[in-house]
């Protein structure tokens, strides 16, 4: 049996109202929220925390793959996967990939893994956005997905992968030229017209390739850029309405490559033993994948639930958004940009930057971070152990809000952070008001994109307050 | 440990300062030059007097070719030395050690800084490259960390402590607008400072140092041969010097409510200097206020105050110029400014005048029948700095 063994979802923590769209501009915008990724989140940020919720709630099956799939890469030429792969500390030998470039590219990693033979952690992460006003703007939404795609060998399978069917086309219905500042579209009608025999296609070769029928079908998800593709030739495949998947359009927005594995998370995380859940994705062609939970699904738990994560966050003001994707700038503080991180340094301390890996005096039992080579207390040298503190929380001993200090969105707040367990860090607070930060506040590390320097993404872990309990 | 001191082994014959202030119109050379030619003139020495020189700037210039250059040394020894914002105090440090060891007969330390031609108000780290995991608050920021944890530690209110604070600078701004040299001349009030905006934590700008341009200097010779230069030196009592191992940062045992690198090396000065009882022995002191909750845990640290009473000692006026034991008496970092090289010895040249009544009258502090002098100068942050702590005194034994 081949499927998926574990889940892991981000979605940050800032929610846009969209109707603070049309409250700005007398235009766009529409109802319900987008998710909206922090100033210091990109998509390789954001797939890393999705990918170490994935490991999280599997924790003892080994990744033999990592692939990382995004339409908005941090990095061209570069491989993103690669820190993602130091964030959750993977060995050498574990390869890691990008798909990168199309919307596609998530759901084609995605199908590619159901039918490879080893344990993959294939990872989607997108960033949507448009000009201001626009449709891509407020149904767009910011995210990432990953699963743990493997045999029921490596561990318990939850949802069993039993088939499915893509068709491909060629037309051009929605494109971006690299660099290009937003994405442009055809006229939304030849689309809807596009992609319906292709819906149509693939479904019934789907069913057939499954040998189920319509009604097997317990839940039917769709995720695609193409709104009205997807909200109206859906009800051409014969599938009763109240059996369609939430498409978190009201709730997230659609996040792009990432859509697919988010929506079928989402599916596979409500769902009980035995449902059949239908993936569809529509991205140049239509892909269709089928799962059916297994009796594993009862006692998973995944470690960040996206139902959790929907009901969380906080809002965040229109000004706000515009300034974090670059569309109005705001007067930073008259202070120098910082310089850009040393390859060869970061490079030697990768453990540290990216997996946030501690040391551990063997005599005295003092963390270390950074890690030491000689102990503060009783000075043993090279003496020490890993100590991996990613996961572990902490609570806030100290705070300060700096309105002088640079800042991709002053003013930064910082907190000295005594962690569970030993081992004390001063380090940067984020998806927080300067005014609830209090001493005492639990809060845990989360990976994020300190600033930008030179083209060179500087990559390290800030602290987040706990929001969600953890299961 | 061995520290033994250098008590009574070096005099201090003479120390000069230039304004501090924003110099547009003069340049590093001019400032070492200015403030190298008030020095000689307070020694009545020629450079061609001094025997080797230590020169301090943290962020201006490299090499002792920056002090050689513009005051045309021929033929001597320059050191430069840097130890963040303790360079002017560790400068003076290592000259005095060159004469105790009688290595030379008479020495110079000058400290001089140009901050205001970077383009960015405060100061800025030089860049050197890193893996990029260093924070990069500044330093309003880390030691803004100070009132809340204070606050908490004595289970007092952060807008009682926030005021004390504030007290403090009025207190400097007090004293500096007594004082011709001072980059801020105008008195303010701690409610005017309540009042202000915040920038970092509880702080405005009115309780962080002044930024300014400057250079001071000081000349020192063995003590036995004082008097060939001067009627009224100050001998040497201690000097100490702590780098900090940055514990503070790593270690849950610090709690952000004490410098433990400023209370190692007060400790061990009085120890130099024979001070067993340091509020009721010491006549003067410069400390390092570079932030206004700096100062306050000083107190404590340097033992003027017991733990968790400094706050209440400040509203009390114990550290004002008819206080009990007068505390930066020229205004400090605060209203003096901080050329970051040069201010370890402009708080010598305020020891200098007070202990030897050459304050100007409308600064003119408490008799208080003590003659001996602090500075105190340290560098870095809370948790993680440098120290310096000297003591000088009008008489020897």
């Amino acid at each position: 049996m081949r499927g998926i063994i574990a889940t892991g979802t981000h979605l940050p923590h800032r929610r846009l109202e969209r109707a603070a769209v049309a409250a700005f501009f007398g235009k766009g915008g529409g109802s319900g929220a987008r998710t909206v990724a922090s100033f210091d989140e990109d998509t390789t940020s954001m797939g890393a925390e999705a990918a170490r919720a994935a490991v999280a709630s599997a924790p003892d099956v080994g990744i033999a793959a990592l692939w990382f799939a995004t339409a908005s890469p941090a990095y061209l030429e570069k491989t993103n996967a690669s820190a993602i792969h130091a964030t959750l500390r993977l060995d050498a030998s574990v390869p890691a990939f990008d798909f990168g470039g199309a919307h596609r590219s998530g759901i084609g990693a995605l199908c590619t893994a159901l039918g490879a033979g080893s344990t993959t952690l294939v990872v989607a992460s997108d960033s949507r956005g448009g000009l201001a006003t626009s449709a891509d703007e407020s149904q767009g939404g910011d995210g990432a997905a990953a699963l743990v795609i493997g045999d029921d060998t490596a561990g318990p399978v939850i949802a069993e992968f039993i088939g499915g069917a893509s068709v491909t086309d060629e037309f051009l219905e929605r494109w971006r030229v690299p660099g290009g500042d937003r994405s442009r579209t055809w006229e939304d009608r030849f689309g809807e017209v596009a992609y319906a025999p292709l819906m149509e296609q693939a479904w019934t070769a789907a069913l057939a390739n499954t040998a189920l029928a319509v009604d097997d079908i317990d839940t039917l998800v769709v995720a695609g850029t193409h709104a009205r593709a997807v909200a109206r030739n859906v009800r051409k495949l014969g599938v009763d309405a109240e059996r369609i998947g939430d498409d978190l359009s009201g709730t997230v927005g659609n996040t792009g490559a990432a859509h697919p594995l988010l929506v079928l998370a989402t599916a596979v995380e409500a769902a009980g033993p035995g449902e059949t859940i239908a993936l569809m994705a529509l991205a140049d062609g239509v892909d269709v994948l089928i799962v059916r939970t297994t009796d594993a699904v009862a006692s998973y738990r995944a470690a960040r639930p996206v139902a959790t994560q929907i009901e969380g966050g906080a809002p965040i003001d229109y000004a706000t958004f515009l300034s974090w994707r670059g569309m109005v700038a705001i007067e930073p503080p008259n202070r120098p940009l910082p310089n850009r991180p040393s390859a060869a340094a970061a490079h030697r301390r990768d453990n540290w930057k990216f997996g946030f890996v501690g040391s551990r005096d063997r005599s005295s039992g003092m963390v270390h971070l950074p890690p030491a080579r000689v102990s503060e207390k009783g000075g043993a040298v090279d003496d020490m152990d890993e100590v991996p503190m990613a996961d572990v929380r902490g609570t806030v001993v100290s705070f300060t809000v700096d309105k002088l200090a640079y800042s991709p969105s002053p003013p930064v707040v910082f907190a000295v952070v005594d962690f569970d367990g030993g081992g004390r860090a001063p380090l940067e607070l984020t998806d927080v008001d300067a005014d609830e930060v209090v001493v005492g506040m639990r809060v845990e590390p989360t990976f994020r994109r300190l600033f930008t320097a030179d083209e060179i993404h500087n990559y390290f872990w800030k602290v987040r307050p706990v929001r969600e309990a953890r299961v | 440990m061995a520290s033994h001191g250098i008590k009574d082994k070096v005099a201090i014959i003479g120390v000069g300062c230039v304004p501090f202030t924003e110099h547009w119109e003069k340049s590093l050379d001019d400032l070492i030059i200015d403030g190298a030619k008030a020095t000689y003139e307070s020694a009545g020495v020629s450079q061609d007097e001094v025997d080797a020189f230590w020169f301090g700037t943290s962020q201006s210039a490299a090499s002792g070719l920056a002090m050689g250059g513009p005051l045309k040394i021929h033929g001597k020894p320059i050191s430069r030395v840097e130890n963040y914002c303790a360079t002017g105090s560790e400068a003076m440090r290592q000259a005095a050690y060159a004469v105790a060891s009688g290595a030379y007969d008479v020495v110079m330390a000058l400290g001089a800084e140009k901050v205001k031609d970077g383009g960015y108000q405060g100061l800025n780290a030089f860049p050197i490259p890193t893996d990029g995991t260093q924070r990069t608050l500044t330093a309003a920021a880390m030691f803004a960390m100070i009132l809340p944890a204070y606050a908490e530690k004595y289970g007092l209110d952060v807008d009682e402590i926030r005021y004390s604070v504030a007290k403090i600078a009025e207190k400097n701004h007090f004293n500096g607008a007594r004082n011709p040299l001072a980059q801020f001349r105008r008195e303010t009030s701690a409610e005017q400072i309540c009042q202000m905006a915040a920038v970092a934590g509880r702080l405005s700008v009115f309780d962080c140092a002044g930024v300014a341009d400057g250079a001071a200097g000081v000349i020192m010779c063995r003590a036995e041969d004082a008097h060939k230069y001067c009627d009224d030196p100050l001998y040497i009592k201690a000097l100490s010097f702590v780098a900090g191992t940055g514990a503070g940062s790593l270690d849950p045992d610090y709690d952000y409510t004490t410098l433990t690198e400023c209370k190692w090396s007060a400790d061990d000065a009085y120890a130099q200097a024979g001070v067993a009882d340091p509020r009721n022995e010491i006549a003067v002191a410069e400390v390092h206020d570079c932030f206004t909750p700096t100062e306050l845990v000083l107190m404590e640290d340097l033992g003027f105050s017991a733990p968790g009473e400094a706050w209440q000692d400040v509203l009390n006026g114990d550290f004002n110029l008819d206080g009990r034991l007068p505390v930066n008496t020229d205004g400090g970092l605060k209203s003096f400014g901080h050329p970051v090289g040069a201010s370890g010895l402009r708080m010598l040249y305020e020891v200098w005048l007070q202990l030897r009544g050459q304050a100007p009258e409308e600064r003119t502090m408490v008799d208080n029948g003590r003659s001996l002098g602090l500075t105190h100068n340290l560098g870095g942050y809370p948790g993680e700095m440098v120290s310096f702590v000297g003591i000088y005194g009008t008489e020897l034994g």
